[in-house]
């Protein structure tokens, strides 16, 4: 009992250390004074603020964009990659593999400022620049989400529809596609995750007047912390919510696939 | 053939890796290698022997120590806790632990700035109770405590991972050939966590080396790391060379650590995901 | 879970489309560079409504950390407001474009006496258009300070307020501090001057709170802090928060400056450029951004439309004799500055 009693408290306070800074921003989101130790009465003014300020909106639809595109251009790229390692031998793996480590195994500061350098050099910084940098460093988590799959994969099965007569493409569709979906859907959104939540590429990379939001709440909080700030955390963390929600406990949990815990 | 074919389809992946992550480190051994005037030197490397970059790199090494450490003593108990729940509300309670690590890297760096600054809530809560106040931001204490709480998730998750597929049979045969559970601990769970506790070290000790974002907001300037040191001859003091060559002292400094924590546990690397 | 993945696909597809379409490089934009609040964002709005032009809008923390950005060259910028020595060190890098005048017909709102000013880093008047202007200073709350002492800069080496001290974040105006109470000027590039005064920098450090640019004065008008070194517009914005709060310049002398527009020679769009100086002369948008930097602005019409008080302010607009004790920063030569930020660097990473 009392072993258990430990465990409950230490999960409390573990809750508390995850959840008090979220929970005083939101309740400071409503706060019509700008202070932030006083409360002085309900408004939705701050979020009114917000949802006018066309540098956030902007700098939100950036970030949307920026890592449905560049998860998605990952993940076509990756599981092709995939493929092809599958299919080499040893020794190619091998090097394939250790060059697909390298985003993963740099520091973010290194990427961000190798890939700054090679842009400066051959073209300008802009929003493609951002969306190139992204994919680059999406990449290695497709492929180490679908390299898993295609080991497991059955391959006679596929062999044995190429012998009847399928074509490539439409044995592959029917028998491998189905057993290596998972991967490519985790994959898919562990490089959105990622992407989403990227500061430091995104810094070195981006061109004038781009926008993500962690550029964008880097260089507002140099200027001092603004109410508006805490609207637009709790909206975040609404739609984290909601999201993480429909994936653990939506359609796609249910068959197994367990994106979210990733 | 068929194989061949089949391999061509990393071909895209291959250039693209070519183009946009070989080049890259390239052009940063490039300029690493070279002064301003293109002529081969190698002061920009050895300058990290200079005084104000070793301190920096000390400082960024003591940090991110402090800040796995923590990860780990707060995240091996949670995973256990978590992984021993039953029953239906399991689901629910891991879902809790996963949620606010969802928000963006940011927006927790301003929850921490807001809650620790000296008129902060933090602050008035102890006020109110008569405790003197913490004066945690602007210090290296404010930064670990910042960074423990951005990169506590790349803990929890593989440790988590790991502990989830231990077979509950292997725990209870441990148990009925008359191991304590401390023997278990130590036999049994630990070791076969192990790939999942150095993923995670991996995880949280790269970033707390590397970062330079929230010694820059929560450092007050006064908390000099290498990633600042990196970032500011980039970005303030237009000295590309120097930034590169600490670069890439920086990054074999983090795949040296990296090989030694991976020859401690094998394949690392698959509790990433 | 097929629908949802095709239905992204396609959101993402039509997404990137219309990203390509305003991602070109089209010819109605205006690539800007400023300082961290330093306009109003409700004039670029304007500014866009009204011209039909793409403002992208970037802003910088420092000057040095402005010259890193456009001498990288990975953006073409179009505008750029700086501090007086970094555009006079710029124009002697030949770096600066001639700045045609008959484009920008209400510059003549703007008062010649700071185009004499400017005469001392632009010294014929053609390559920039003042902006603001104003010295440094220190703000201090007055229920946390002894006000018979901020009339120096030794206050800040007070071990009194420790723990309650912001510093510039800034190398320049961190040093101006230091060689103004060693009596030294501050340009000089005397290695034993510039050592003298960061070991008085060193020595400050454990007394620091933070060393910050724009955010300074939040912290002050929340009372996080005893007293800060600031820019004087933003002590006037903080006086407006917070009654408590005050602002001196030290008799030893501070830094008059003026921050000013200018086209670099990589401007893609100087019409465009041109017009938008023409727009910030402009009477009722002079308004606007004093209204939200609080700076002296050297527009007449602005002036004079003010309330009398915000006109006689010593605080937003610096007396004469104030000024007569204020010294212009000069640019440094390569050697010095490599050799200040190396000095910077070792302050900011003292025990």
């Amino acid at each position: 009992m009392l072993k258990k009693s430990a465990e409950r408290a230490y999960l409390f306070l573990v809750f508390l250390f995850l959840y008090l800074p979220i929970i005083v921003l939101i309740v400071l989101s409503f706060n019509a004074s700008k202070s932030k130790v006083q409360w002085g009465g309900f408004t939705l003014g701050w979020y009114q603020q917000l949802f006018s300020s066309s540098s956030m909106m902007e700098a939100f639809g950036t970030t949307i964009l920026v890592s449905l595109l560049s998860a998605l251009i990952a993940t076509l790229l990756g599981t092709l990659a995939a493929l092809g390692i599958d299919a080499m031998k040893k020794r190619g793996q091998a090097v394939m593999m250790g060059a697909t480590n390298i985003p993963l195994l740099n520091a973010d500061i290194v990427t961000g400022i190798s890939m700054m350098l090679l842009f400066v050099r051959f073209t300008r910084l802009g929003l493609n620049t951002v969306i190139i940098a992204h994919i680059t460093f999406n990449i290695p988590y497709v492929i180490l989400n679908v390299l898993p799959k295609l080991k497991q994969s059955n391959r006679t099965t596929y062999e044995a529809a190429l012998d009847l007569g399928a074509t490539p493409f439409y044995a592959f569709y029917k028998i491998i596609w189905p057993q290596i979906r998972p991967g490519v859907f985790s994959g898919f959104l562990m490089a959105m995750t990622m992407s989403l939540d990227d500061f430091s590429v995104t810094y070195f990379t981006k061109g004038a007047g781009i926008n993500t939001l962690s550029t964008m709440i880097y260089t507002e909080m140099r200027k001092g912390i603004r109410p508006e700030m805490y609207a637009l955390s709790t909206i975040l963390f609404l739609i984290a919510l909601v999201l993480l929600l429909f994936m653990n406990f939506g359609p796609s949990a249910r068959r197994g696939e367990k994106g979210g815990f990733k | 053939m068929r194989n061949l074919k089949r391999q061509l389809l990393a071909g895209p992946y291959l250039i693209w890796m070519v183009g946009f992550v070989l080049l890259p480190v390239g052009m940063i051994l490039y300029y690493a290698l070279t002064t301003t005037s293109g002529q081969f030197t190698t002061f920009n490397i050895t300058s990290i022997t200079a005084s104000v970059h070793l301190k920096a790199l000390f400082l960024s090494l003591k940090l991110a120590l402090a800040c796995t450490l923590i990860c780990l003593g707060l995240s091996y108990p949670l995973a256990m806790i978590l992984n021993n729940m039953n029953g239906k509300r399991h689901g629910l309670i891991v879902f809790i632990f996963i949620l606010p690590m969802w928000m963006n890297f940011m927006l927790r760096i301003l929850a921490w700035k807001m809650l620790l600054s000296n008129n902060g809530v933090i602050n008035t809560v102890l006020g109110y109770f008569g405790l003197p106040g913490l004066d945690v931001l602007n210090t290296p204490s404010a930064v670990v405590f910042c960074m423990v709480y951005d990169f506590l998730p790349f803990m929890i998750l593989p440790i988590y991972n790991a502990m989830s597929r231990i077979e509950k049979d292997v725990i209870e045969a441990a148990k009925d050939l008359g191991a304590g559970s401390l023997t278990v601990f130590f036999k049994v769970i630990l070791p076969l966590t192990m790939s999942g506790v150095v993923s995670g070290i991996i995880m949280v000790f790269v970033p707390a080396l590397t970062s330079f974002a929230i010694s820059d907001l929560l450092g007050g300037g006064k908390v000099l790391l290498i990633g600042n040191v990196i970032e500011q001859a980039f970005m303030q003091e237009y000295n590309w060379n120097l930034g590169s060559g600490l670069s890439l002292v920086l990054m074999v400094f983090v795949i040296v650590s990296m090989a030694l924590m991976n020859s401690h546990g094998e394949e690392g690397g698959a509790g990433i995901c | 879970m097929k629908k949802i993945f095709s239905g992204l696909v396609f959101f993402v597809l039509a997404c990137s489309f219309f990203s390509g379409c305003g991602n070109k490089d089209s010819p109605n934009t205006l690539t800007v560079l400023n300082y961290g609040k330093y306009l109003e964002p409700e004039a670029l709005e304007l500014f866009e409504e009204e011209t039909g032009i793409k403002v992208e809008y970037e802003e910088y923390v420092t000057p040095e950390n402005m010259y890193t950005k456009y001498r990288a060259g990975a953006i073409d910028y179009d505008l750029i407001c700086t501090s007086d020595y970094m555009v006079e060190k710029l124009i002697q890098e030949g770096q600066v474009q001639e700045i045609d005048f008959g484009n920008v017909p209400l510059s003549q709102n703007l008062d010649p006496v700071y185009f004499e000013f400017s005469k001392s880093f632009d010294p014929e008047n053609k390559y920039s258009i003042p902006y603001f202007f104003g010295t440094v200073g220190i703000l201090y709350n007055r229920q946390m300070v002894d006000e018979s002492k901020v009339d120096s800069w030794n206050i800040l080496w007070d071990e009194d307020y420790s723990g309650q001290i912001i510093m510039a974040d800034s190398v320049r105006d961190s040093f101006m501090v230091a060689l103004k109470i060693l009596g030294y000027s501050l340009n000089t590039t005397d290695e034993k001057e510039l050592k003298e005064a960061q070991e008085l920098l060193i020595q400050q450090k454990p007394l620091v709170y933070s060393y910050l640019v724009d955010e300074a004065q939040d912290e002050m008008i929340a009372e996080n802090a005893a007293m800060a070194v600031v820019y004087s517009g933003e002590a006037g914005y903080a006086l407006e928060f917070n009654e408590n709060l005050a602002f001196s310049v030290p008799k030893e002398g501070s830094n008059m400056w003026i921050d000013s527009w200018f086209i670099p020679k990589t401007a893609k769009h100087k019409e465009n450029a041109e017009k938008f100086l023409d727009f910030l002369c402009r009477e009722d948008i002079s308004m606007l951004n004093f209204d939200y930097v609080y700076y002296a602005t050297p527009n007449i019409k602005a002036k004079e439309s003010l309330d009398p008080e915000i006109q006689e302010s010593p605080i937003i607009f610096p007396p004469t004799e104030i000024l007569d004790n204020c010294e212009v920063l000069k640019p440094l030569d390569d050697i010095s500055n490599t050799n200040l930020s190396i000095l910077w660097k070792e302050i900011k990473s003292a025990d």
